[in-house]
């Protein structure tokens, strides 16, 4: 058989982790990406990542870490993958530290850990307040070493514009795009592996960096492939307004003891500092008194939108409130939060020392994504050699990192998405490559009218786009469509504006038709990609819109107050397991519970069957057809989550 | 009242070989804008001051919060990020150009390969036996983190190189931030086992002896990386090397 290779899409830690770990294999890759590698959004992390190493004799472990994970997604995420991934999380951080990432030290010299969001435990490893940036330089310097040593290829500035699919419908190359000279060409690869991050940009502005639009994982949707989860969007409860991103205000400044207000007095203009203590309104301590500020993500998140949206309180009218560290002394702040707050200031112009903070909630990440596929063994683990792991619905084709959707259920706990990133693109590697040795035909092999046909298709897309004279500005009409998701699928969600929004987005979509390509150069030009891009976000706006109009319950971060299940205040989610086990003996015993329990129970029960699933959306007739699918829950039994 | 307005004049260049020419936009003031978020609004109407409709203008932008180094040009004559360059702090008009020490991709954008190249060169990355389970890393004082971490953040921007007199774009200087990535590796406890290979290209032509001490670099380095410090650090090493090659070649 004729030599093979595989080709990677997107250098953030997913593809980068990927491409070393089946090079290793003495497999050739050829690595793609819109911009160079070291760019990637992965740089943004700031937090840290997850690993049960229990440095601080804590009694932690990759199983409290996979009870965490599973409780923290709401039980929606594969438990054999999150367990798999747990297990490997000591390994991963051991292998980042070996890769000469400069982490946190202990007085020993170990590693040391911080706390994060949804655990008891110091689990989360951490180099500075720039994890996200030391862990992707160390996966970029690997790459490069292999680049140098001859097995891995490079193609920076190129796009990714679709796989190309045999007679079989097997993956069997990529038609890529030259960003700088405008050519479309096709690269032969045996597998083709899309690492190409989360969709913030769907929103317009969102935590996310400037190339995250989810083109690549919805043209495999396009082609075909099945999409998962898509309504499932985090939106962090602290970002910092702005007109170009919106940027994270990491939890630790609550963490501080940073005190979340408004001014009682609905436009109320008066500068902060000269609002009197009774006349603030600090509603998180009001309405949580035992959590006060520091309520989980999804909470937080709830409650400033509630203040603003329908209380009319946000600060000067607009959506945005006080986050205020201002009561404690410039020494302290600069010592606990130096890091966070020089990011503050630097990009307000204003000292979060001397005045407080102003912050809204954002996008922050996609739960779901592209769906993938995997093999279990016995022990609930996974199977590291099945070519099946992290492959999409069109075979031949993979995913891995924010682009896929199984490990994060319905919301993602803190530190554990750089971990999932790594942990898949090395997990997947030997699966690769024992898919790519097994294939009848190597892409090589393949006649090449295969191959001109998908460029043909492709050119003549661009050809027309080059050739759109219509009114619309392609920038204008992303910047309505991010307005317009902000505004109706972000943290309430309610049926009739959903339904209203899709009707929206497809006029949208006729609009597409009308905009103008603003610039016609051939070199370097990036307006024909992005107005392609604006098609794909479109697309995928419609996946989560109707993904969230569908889905008539309350579940992790995508909330729905028609649906809450109304726990009762009293109720402890151990209850339910006496209930569980009961009912796995045979009988349950009624009167052990109180009414008033027992109907949540049973509502709890109800809701599940129905809708402890997987979404799926297949693009059907132009619109997302959504089923749903069973998810693993064989190892940790679903149980009510609390909040307080 | 006339409504207040941000004025910016940009360097524009269709592509490697031809000419520059100025352009000048003038849009809305918003309050809290910066240099990127004044780009994207003449992005979504790329008319100049005169009233011409022109292509929009084209730079490097991703993570929009100095930590992935692609926004990098030259605003009213310094070199640094256009993502935390706020408008309100910088004197009007706003002059916007490419960094001069790497070649105009087109407008704003240019091409930095060559510090990807250099880094290369120095073999800035660990020399590991396999991405397999090999138990925990090696332990490292807290002190040395804390100046390896330093080191490490440096985002491969270029603000070094066009400010540093030495490097142009007609020679083969090296600059200082492989020089500095040389000196990060050549700490680690790992790393250091093939310090000697990364001392050599600092050796030859365009390495650290090209380096005319001007000490422009660190001035210029957003992430205030030592990197005057670096290279001092680095020149002690290349001549312990040298020292240590004519002794061996004797011998
Ligand atoms: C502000 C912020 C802070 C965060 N902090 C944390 C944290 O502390 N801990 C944590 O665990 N997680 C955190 N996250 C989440 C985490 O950073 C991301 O989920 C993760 O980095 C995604 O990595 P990735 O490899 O999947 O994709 P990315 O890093 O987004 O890389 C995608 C790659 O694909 C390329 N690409 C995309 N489309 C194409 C195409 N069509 N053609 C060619 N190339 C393409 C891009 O160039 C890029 O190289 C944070 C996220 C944000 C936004
Ligand atoms: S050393 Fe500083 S200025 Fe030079 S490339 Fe690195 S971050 Fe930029």
């Amino acid at each position: 058989m004729s030599k093979q290779r595989v080709i990677v899409i997107g250098g953030g830690l997913a593809g980068l982790a990927a491409t070393m770990k089946i090079a290793e294999q003495g497999m050739q890759v050829l690595l793609v990406s819109f911009l160079p590698v070291k760019r990637s959004h992965s740089v943004c992390a700031q937090g840290g990542i997850n690993g049960a190493v229990n440095i601080k004799g804590e009694g932690d472990s990759p199983d409290i870490h996979f009870y965490d994970t599973v409780k923290g997604g709401d039980f929606l995420g594969h438990q054999p993958l999150c367990k798999d991934m747990c297990y490997n999380g000591p390994f991963v951080i051991h292998l980042m530290d070996r890769l000469g990432v400069t982490f946190n030290r202990t007085p020993e010299g170990n590693l040391d850990f911080r706390r994060f969001g949804g655990t008891l435990h110091h689990r989360t490893a951490f180099a500075g307040a720039t994890t996200g940036q030391q862990l992707l330089y160390a996966l970029d310097e690997q790459v490069r070493r292999l680049e140098v040593e001859g097995i891995v290829e490079k193609m920076e500035w190129h796009e990714y514009l679709g796989a190309i699919l045999n007679d079989e419908g097997r993956c069997v190359g990529a038609v890529i795009h030259n960003l700088r000279s405008g050519e479309i060409v096709s690269e032969r690869g045996d597998a083709v592996v899309l690492a190409t991050g989360g969709p913030g940009l769907v929103y317009g502005r969102s935590t996310n960096s400037a190339v995250c639009t989810g083109t690549a994982t919805t043209s495999a949707y396009l082609q075909g492939a099945k999409y998962g989860n898509g309504e499932f969007i985090q939106i962090h409860p602290s970002a910092i307004p702005g007109h170009d991103k919106l940027r994270l205000m990491s939890e630790s400044a609550r963490g501080e003891g940073g005190r979340v207000w408004v001014p009682r007095k609905p436009g109320d203009n008066r500068p902060p500092k000269q609002i009197p203590d009774n006349e603030r309104y600090y509603f998180l301590e009001e309405r949580y008194p035992l959590f006060g500020n520091l309520v989980p993500r999804d909470v937080g998140s709830r409650e400033i939108y509630d203040v603003c949206i329908n209380g009319g309180l946000g600060v000067g009218g607009e959506n945005k409130v006080y986050l205020d560290l201002t009561h404690h002394s410039r020494e302290h702040l600069n010592r606990r939060l130096g890091g966070i707050l020089e990011i503050y200031e630097k990009f307000t112009g204003v000292d979060p020392r001397e005045n407080p903070m102003e912050i809204f909630p954002a996008v922050h990440y996609s739960m779901g994504g592209i769906w993938t596929d995997y093999e279990r063994t016995e022990e609930g683990l996974i199977n590291h050699e099945s070519p099946r792991n992290q492959s999409t619905s069109l075979t031949g084709l993979y995913a891995a990192g924010e682009a896929d959707y199984q490990y994060h259920g319905a919301n993602r706990l803190g530190a554990n998405s750089l971990l999932s990133c790594i942990y898949t693109g090395l997990m997947m590697g030997p699966g690769v490559v024992n898919y790519v040795k097994n294939v009848d035909q190597a892409a090589e092999d393949i006649p090449s009218s295969v191959f001109e046909k998908a460029v043909q298709e492709k050119k003549e897309r661009f050809d027309q786009i080059k050739a759109m004279k219509g009114k619309e500005n392609p920038y204008a009409l992303h910047h309505e469509l991010g307005e317009l998701m902000i505004a109706n699928v972000l943290i309430v969600r309610e049926n009739d504006k959903l339904e209203k929004t899709l009707d929206v987005i497809n006029e949208y979509e006729e609009r597409w038709n009308n905009v103008e390509c603003v610039d016609t150069q051939v070199w370097t030009n990036p307006v024909p990609s992005y107005i392609n891009q604006l098609y794909n976000m479109i697309q995928l706006s419609k996946i989560i819109t109707k993904g969230a109009m569908l889905r008539n319950e309350f579940r992790g971060a995508h909330y729905k107050p028609e649906f809450d299940l109304n726990q009762p205040k009293d109720f402890k989610p151990e209850t339910y397991l006496e209930y569980y086990e009961q009912k796995q003996n045979g009988k349950v015993n009624e009167d052990s519970f109180t009414p008033e329990h027992m109907e949540y129970m049973k509502r709890f029960e109800a809701n599940n069957d129905k809708w402890l699933k997987s979404s799926i959306a297949q693009f059907k007739n132009g619109q997302p057809d959504i089923t749903y699918e069973e998810v693993d829950t064989s190892l940790v039994t679903p149980r009510p989550r609390k909040y307080d | 009242m006339a409504e207040k307005t941000i004025t910016i004049q940009i360097k524009r260049q269709d592509s490697r070989d031809s000419s520059s020419y100025w352009q000048t936009f003038e849009i809305p003031y918003k309050p809290n804008s910066n240099v990127i978020s004044c780009l994207m609004d003449i992005r979504r109407n790329p008319v100049t001051k005169e009233g011409k409709q022109v292509p929009p203008v084209i730079w490097e932008c991703n993570c929009l919060e100095e930590v992935c180094g692609a926004c990098t040009m030259v605003i009213n004559g310094r070199v640094r990020q256009s993502c935390s360059a706020l408008i309100d702090t910088l004197a009007q008009p706003v002059r916007l150009q490419p960094m001069s020490k790497f070649p105009v991709v087109r407008d704003l954008a240019v091409d930095r390969s060559r510090m990807f190249e250099n880094l290369k060169k120095v073999k800035a990355w660990m020399q590991v036996d396999g991405y397999h389970d090999l138990g925990p890393g090696a332990k490292v004082p807290e002190t040395n983190q804390g100046i390896a971490y330093k080191l490490s953040e440096c985002m491969t921007c270029g603000c070094c190189m066009e400010a540093c007199p030495q490097f142009s774009l007609n020679n083969n200087f090296i600059g200082a931030a492989p020089i500095s990535q040389a000196r990060l590796f050549n700490m680690n406890p790992v790393g250091k086992f093939i310090a000697e290979q990364r001392l050599q290209p600092l050796m030859e032509a365009g390495g650290i002896g090209d380096c005319g001490n001007a000490q422009n670099c660190v001035e210029a380095c957003p992430k205030s990386i030592p990197l005057t410090e670096s290279i001092a650090e680095m020149s002690k090493q290349v001549s312990v090397q040298m020292f240590k090659n004519i002794f061996q070649k004797r011998s």
